[in-house]
C-alpha cells in the first residue's frame, strides 16, 4: 500500500510515454491506451479513499526515500485530507479531458492525450509531496505539458497566451524557491526540506513577512487572486477546451492547496498579520472580477473572470479564520470553532465543486466550439431549438455556477459566507453579492446563447451531443448534485486534517512575550 | 625553499598529457600520407586517442604528487577534470564530424588542433606554477584561434579568429601582468609557495596592496577566458563567426580548464585573499547573469543568443565560486558538468539541423521541427527547459545547489536577483521552444545526421533528465574534487 501514491505518480507519467512512442499515425490505439491508463489511474485513487483513515491528521500512504542527500531532500510523499480529494479530482478530470478529446483532436492526438496523462501524474505528485523541493519540482514540471498544450492545440492567439502562462507562474515560484532554500540554510546541522520540519521551525516576524509574500506571490498568481490574475483570460481563452478544464478544474487548486500547505502552517503569524490584506483581494476578485465577467463577449472569458470570482471564496475562507478565532495564552482556541471550520472546509468544498463545475462550464463552450468554431456569445442564440438534451445540462451548470442550492456551487460558498459573517458582517455582505452578480452573468449568457429567437442561420443546423458528450456531461452533472446534495463524506474526510492544520495555524511561531 | 628533483620516472605521473602529444604527432604524420579515401582514419585515430587518454587518467585516479620541480601537480582533481575533458571532447567530436562532413571541411588538422587545444587544458589543468598555467593557456589557445580560421572562405570565421586572437592576447597580457606582480612580490611561480607567502602573519601592508593588484589582473584573465561581463566582448562574434563545431568545442571542453586555472591561482594558490577575490567573483557573477539574460532576449541567430546564454551561466558558475566554501566549489564545478551537457546538447541539434550547403544558423531554423522529427525537437526541447532552470532536469538542480549555497554564504539578495533573470532568461528559451512546437513548419526539415550522431545526441538529451533525476552522486564526486 505504501508504494500506492507512487504508481498514481509515475503510472500516467510513464504511461504518457507509451502514448507518445505509440504515436500519431496510430491515433486509434493510443487513445484507448490513454484512455484506459487514465481509467486506471482513477480506479486506483479511489482506493486512497476507501483505505483513507479519516480518524487522523496523520500523513497515509507515506513513502519516505532518499533522494539528494547531501542536501537532505527526499522522495518523501503522502496524503492527508486535504490532499486527498484534489488527487482524486486530478484522475477523475483527467478521464474528462481525455474522452473530451477523442474526436476532437485531429492535430498529432497522441502527443494530446499524453501531455494530459503526464501532467495528471506530476499534479498528483504536486498534491502528494511531503518534501518542500519535491514539491517545487513537481510545482514547476506541471507547467511544461501546459505550455505545450496551450501552445501547440491552442487558439489564434496560443503563443502569446502560452508564454505569458509560462513567464507569469514560473516568476511568481522563483521566490517560493528562494524562500524554502533559506528556511533550510537558517537551520544549521541536520537541515531538511521536509514539510513537517519546516512547520515547526522558528521564525521571526521578519522573516515570516518576506516568507508569507514569497509564498503568496508563487500561489495567488495560480489561485488566481486579483491583481495578478491577468494570466488566465488568456491563458483559458487560447488554450483547447481540455487545457481549459485541467487548469479551471486542477491548476488553479494547486494555489489554493499551497495555502493550506504552506502559508497557513508555516508562517502562521505573518498569515495573521497579512490576513486582512488577503481577504480584502479576495473580496475585490469575488465583487470586481463578478463584474468584469458580466461584459465579456467571449464565453471563455466569461467563465475565466467566474472562475477568479470563485476561486476568491476559497482565500477568503481560509483567511477569515484569523479574524474569527485567537489562541488564548492557555493554549486554547478562543472564538467560535465551528464558524472557523466552515470556512476552512468551505474553501475546500469550493475548490473541488468549482473543479466540476468550471470543467463543466468549460466543456460546454468546449461541445458548442467544436461545431460553429466561435467563442462569441452574438454568434448563438435559441440552441435550444437545435440542441435540446446540451440545453438541459447547460442550463444545470449554469444554475450550479450561479450558486443555486442543491448543487455544489451553493454548498462551498454558502460555508464560506457563514464562516466570514462571524469575521466581519461586510465580508458576508460582499461575498454574498457574489450569488447576484453571478446568476447575473450566468444566467445572462444561458439566456443570450441558449434562450430567445435563433439569430443565426448556423444554429439551427446545430446536431445535438453525441453519446461521449452525454456521457461525460452527465456524469458531472451527478458530481454537480451529489455534491450539492450531500458534501458529508467529503468534509468527512479531511476534518481531522482540517483541525490540525487550524492547530497549526494558531500556534505562534514567535518567542514567548511575557 | 622546498627542494624539487627532476626525476625522470616521474614522467608516468604525466602519461595522459605524454600520450596525447605523441599520438597528436603520429596523427599529424599519418594524414599527411592517407589519401582522400582514408579521410576518416583521422577521425578515429583521434577518438581513440582521447579514449586512452581519458583511460590513462583514468589510472592515475587516488594518486596526488607534485612533479617536475613543482610546475606540475597530478591530483584527484585534474584528473577527475581530465577525463570529463576527454568525454566531452569525444562527443563533441562525434557531431563535429557530420558538420565538418557537409560544409566540405573534412581536414585531418581540425583534429590535430583539437587534440593539441586539449593538450594545452590538460596542462592547464594539472598546473602547479604560474609559467606552466600560462604556457597550457597558450597551447589551448593559439590552437583554437586557428581552428576557427579553418573555415579560411568565411569571412566571418576569419574575423571572428582575428577578433578572438588579438582580444585574447591582450588578456593573455593582463594576466601575464598580474603573474609578473605576484611573481615579484612572492619571488615564486610555485603555486604552493604563493600560497605560503600569501597566508603568512607577517605580510605588511605594501605587500598586500601588490598581491591585490597582481590578484586583479590574475581575475580579469580568468573572466577573460571564460567570458564572465565585462569582459565577454569576443564571446557573441566569436560564437557567431566560428564555424557551428567550432563554436561547440570552444563553449563547452576548455571550460573545465578554465575552471580549473581559476581553482588552481585563486583556491590553491591565493586562498588567503579568498574576502578580495568572492567580491570581484560575485560583481562579476552578476554582471553576467544580468547582461547575458537580457541581450539575449534580442538575438535571433541562435549561435549568438546561445553566447549570451553562455555568459549568464558563466555568471552562475563564478557565483559558485564566490561563496568561498568547500561546497560553493562543487556546486560550481557541478554547474560546468550541468552547462557542458546543455551546451553540447544545444549546439549538437544546430549541427544536426545541417545538411549538404544549409548552415543552420538562425532560430527560426528550427520552425516546425516537432512536426518532421519529433525526437529531435524533444531533445532540444529539454535541453531549453534545463538552461531556463525548469525541473526536474539538470540545469534546475545546478541552480538549486548554486543558490543554496549563495544563501546559506549570506546573500540572500543575490539569489533573488539571479532567479528574476533566470526568469528573465526563459523567456528566449521559451522563444525556441514556440519556433519547434507552436509555429507553423513552412518548408520540410529533416534531420539527416548519421547514426552515430543521433546515438550520441539522443544519450546526451536523455542524460539532461536522468542526472537532473538522480543528481546525488555527481554532486558527491563534485565536492569531493577540492
Amino acid at each position: 500500500m505504501d508504494s500506492l501514491l507512487n504508481i498514481l505518480i509515475w503510472l500516467p507519467v510513464l504511461g504518457g510515454g507509451l502514448v507518445i512512442a505509440i504515436g500519431n499515425k496510430r491515433s486509434d490505439i493510443a487513445k484507448w491506451v490513454a484512455v484506459a491508463i487514465a481509467v486506471a489511474v482513477f480506479a486506483l485513487s479511489l482506493t486512497l479513499w476507501t483505505g483513507f483513515d479519516t480518524s487522523t491528521s496523520d500523513m497515509q500512504f507515506v513513502l519516505d526515500l532518499p533522494w539528494i542527500e547531501q542536501f537532505n531532500i527526499r522522495y518523501h510523499i503522502g496524503i492527508d485530507g486535504i490532499s486527498m480529494p484534489l488527487i482524486i479530482l486530478t484522475t477523475f478530470s483527467t478521464i474528462l479531458v481525455i474522452v473530451a478529446g477523442w474526436e476532437v483532436i485531429q492535430n498529432r492526438p497522441a502527443d494530446y492525450m499524453a501531455a494530459f496523462l503526464m501532467m495528471e501524474g506530476v499534479i498528483i505528485g504536486v498534491f502528494s509531496s511531503m518534501d518542500a523541493i519535491l514539491f517545487y519540482v513537481f510545482w514547476e514540471a506541471s507547467l511544461i505539458p501546459m505550455l505545450l498544450i496551450i501552445g501547440i492545440w491552442g487558439g489564434q492567439n496560443r503563443v502569446y497566451a502560452a508564454v505569458k502562462f509560462f513567464l507569469y507562474t514560473f516568476l511568481g515560484s522563483v521566490f517560493l524557491l528562494v524562500s524554502l532554500i533559506y528556511m533550510y540554510t537558517i537551520q544549521g546541522d541536520g537541515a531538511s526540506f521536509s514539510l513537517a520540519v519546516l512547520n515547526d521551525l522558528p521564525l521571526t516576524l521578519t522573516e515570516q513577512s518576506w516568507i508569507f509574500w514569497a509564498f503568496f506571490l508563487a500561489f495567488a498568481v495560480k489561485v488566481p487572486m486579483f491583481p495578478v490574475h491577468t494570466w488566465l483570460p488568456d491563458a483559458h481563452v487560447q488554450a483547447p477546451t481540455g487545457g481549459s478544464v485541467i487548469l479551471a478544474a486542477i491548476m488553479l487548486k494547486m494555489g489554493g492547496y499551497g495555502f493550506f500547505r504552506f502559508s497557513l502552517p508555516i508562517t502562521p503569524d505573518a498569515s495573521s498579520e497579512f490576513a486582512t490584506v488577503v481577504i480584502v483581494l479576495s473580496l475585490i476578485a469575488i465583487v470586481y472580477i463578478g463584474f468584469v465577467a458580466l461584459v465579456q463577449k467571449d464565453m471563455k472569458k466569461l467563465i475565466a473572470y467566474s472562475s477568479i470570482s470563485h476561486m476568491g471564496f476559497v482565500t477568503l475562507g481560509v483567511f477569515s479564520l484569523f479574524s474569527i478565532v485567537e489562541m488564548g495564552t492557555d493554549g486554547n482556541i478562543i472564538g467560535s470553532l465551528e464558524g472557523v471550520y466552515l470556512g476552512l472546509e468551505g474553501a475546500m468544498i469550493q475548490m473541488i465543486s468549482h473543479g466540476f463545475i468550471s470543467a463543466a462550464m468549460f466543456l460546454v463552450v468546449g461541445v458548442l466550439y467544436d461545431r460553429l468554431h466561435s467563442r462569441d456569445i452574438s454568434t448563438y442564440g435559441g440552441v435550444i431549438n437545435s440542441m435540446p438534451k446540451f440545453t438541459g445540462f447547460a442550463v444545470l451548470f449554469a444554475m450550479a455556477n450561479a450558486g443555486l442550492p442543491g448543487t455544489s456551487g451553493f454548498v462551498g460558498e454558502f460555508m464560506v459566507i457563514l464562516s466570514a459573517l462571524q469575521a466581519n458582517f461586510w465580508y458576508a455582505f460582499l461575498a454574498a453579492t457574489t450569488l447576484i452578480i453571478g446568476a447575473a452573468y450566468t444566467l445572462w449568457m444561458v439566456k443570450r446563447v441558449f434562450w430567445g429567437p435563433v439569430t443565426n442561420s448556423a444554429v439551427s443546423t446545430l446536431s445535438d451531443i453525441n453519446n461521449r458528450e452525454f456521457f461525460i456531461l452527465a456524469i458531472l452533472a451527478v458530481a454537480v448534485i451529489v455534491m450539492g446534495v450531500y458534501p458529508q463524506p467529503v468534509v468527512e474526510v479531511m476534518h481531522a486534517s482540517v483541525v490540525n492544520l487550524l492547530e497549526q495555524a494558531l500556534t505562534t511561531k514567535l518567542p514567548v512575550t511575557l | 625553499m622546498i627542494d624539487y628533483q627532476f626525476n625522470i620516472a616521474d614522467l608516468c605521473f604525466a602519461l595522459p598529457e605524454v600520450f596525447m602529444l605523441s599520438a597528436a604527432v603520429v596523427i599529424l604524420l599519418l594524414d599527411l600520407y592517407t589519401s582522400e579515401r582514408f579521410q576518416n582514419l583521422t577521425y578515429y585515430l583521434t577518438q581513440i586517442t582521447l579514449f586512452v587518454t581519458g583511460y590513462l587518467a583514468f589510472t592515475l585516479i587516488g594518486e596526488s604528487q607534485v612533479i617536475f620541480d613543482g610546475t606540475f601537480v597530478l591530483d584527484t582533481m585534474g584528473s577527475t577534470f581530465k577525463i570529463f575533458t576527454m568525454g566531452f571532447a569525444m562527443v563533441a567530436l562525434v557531431y563535429t564530424r557530420h558538420y565538418l562532413k557537409v560544409h566540405n571541411l573534412f581536414k585531418g588538422e581540425y583534429f590535430v588542433l583539437a587534440l593539441l587545444s586539449i593538450l594545452g587544458m590538460m596542462v592547464m589543468i594539472s598546473a602547479h606554477s604560474l609559467l606552466t598555467i600560462y604556457l597550457g593557456l597558450e597551447i589551448m589557445s593559439l590552437s583554437l584561434y586557428t581552428l576557427i580560421a579553418i573555415a579560411r572562405d568565411r569571412a566571418t570565421a576569419v574575423e571572428a579568429a582575428l577578433k578572438y586572437f588579438v582580444l585574447g592576447a591582450i588578456a593573455s597580457g593582463l594576466l601575464l601582468y598580474g603573474m609578473s606582480m605576484i611573481y615579484g612580490i612572492t619571488g615564486a611561480l610555485d603555486i604552493a609557495q604563493i600560497a605560503t607567502f600569501a597566508t603568512s602573519a607577517t605580510l605588511v601592508s605594501e605587500q598586500v596592496l601588490i598581491l591585490n593588484f597582481g590578484l586583479v589582473f590574475l581575475v580579469i584573465g580568468i573572466a577573460f577566458k571564460l567570458g564572465a561581463v565585462p569582459f565577454h566582448m569576443w564571446v557573441p562574434d566569436v560564437y557567431q563567426g566560428a564555424p557551428t563545431s567550432v563554436t561547440m568545442f570552444l563553449s563547452t571542453v576548455p571550460k573545465i580548464a578554465a575552471a580549473a586555472m581559476l581553482v588552481r591561482l585563486m583556491i590553491d594558490g591565493l586562498g588567503a585573499m579568498q574576502a578580495y577575490w568572492s567580491d570581484l567573483f560575485m560583481v562579476l557573477a552578476i554582471l553576467s547573469i544580468a547582461l547575458g539574460s537580457l541581450v539575449a532576449l534580442m538575438q535571433s541567430n541562435i549561435k549568438r543568443l546561445l553566447a549570451y546564454s553562455t555568459i549568464s551561466h558563466i555568471g552562475f558558475i563564478l557565483l559558485g565560486f564566490a561563496t568561498g566554501v568547500i561546497e560553493g566549489y562543487g556546486a560550481a564545478a557541478f554547474y560546468v558538468l550541468a552547462y557542458i551537457l546543455m551546451s553540447l546538447a544545444a549546439f549538437g541539434s544546430i549541427i544536426a539541423l545541417n545538411k549538404q550547403g544549409f548552415e543552420a544558423e538562425q532560430v527560426s531554423d528550427f520552425r516546425g521541427l516537432s512536426k518532421h522529427s519529433p525526437w529531435f525537437a524533444l531533445i532540444m526541447l529539454v535541453v531549453m527547459l534545463s538552461m531556463a532552470g525548469v525541473p526536474p532536469f539538470i540545469g534546475f538542480f545546478s541552480k538549486l545547489f548554486i543558490l543554496q549555497q549563495v544563501v546559506s554564504a549570506g546573500y540572500v539578495y543575490l539569489a533573488i536577483i539571479a532567479v528574476v533573470f533566470a526568469v528573465i532568461s526563459a523567456y528566449y528559451y521559451l522563444q525556441i521552444i514556440k519556433t519547434m512546437y507552436f509555429d507553423d513548419a513552412d518548408k520540410e526539415i529533416v534531420v539527416s545526421a548519421p547514426l552515430d550522431m543521433k546515438v550520441v545526441l539522443s544519450i546526451n538529451g536523455i542524460l539532461i533528465l536522468v542526472i537532473g533525476l538522480m543528481p546525488s552522486y555527481w554532486m558527491v564526486l563534485a565536492i569531493s574534487l577540492f
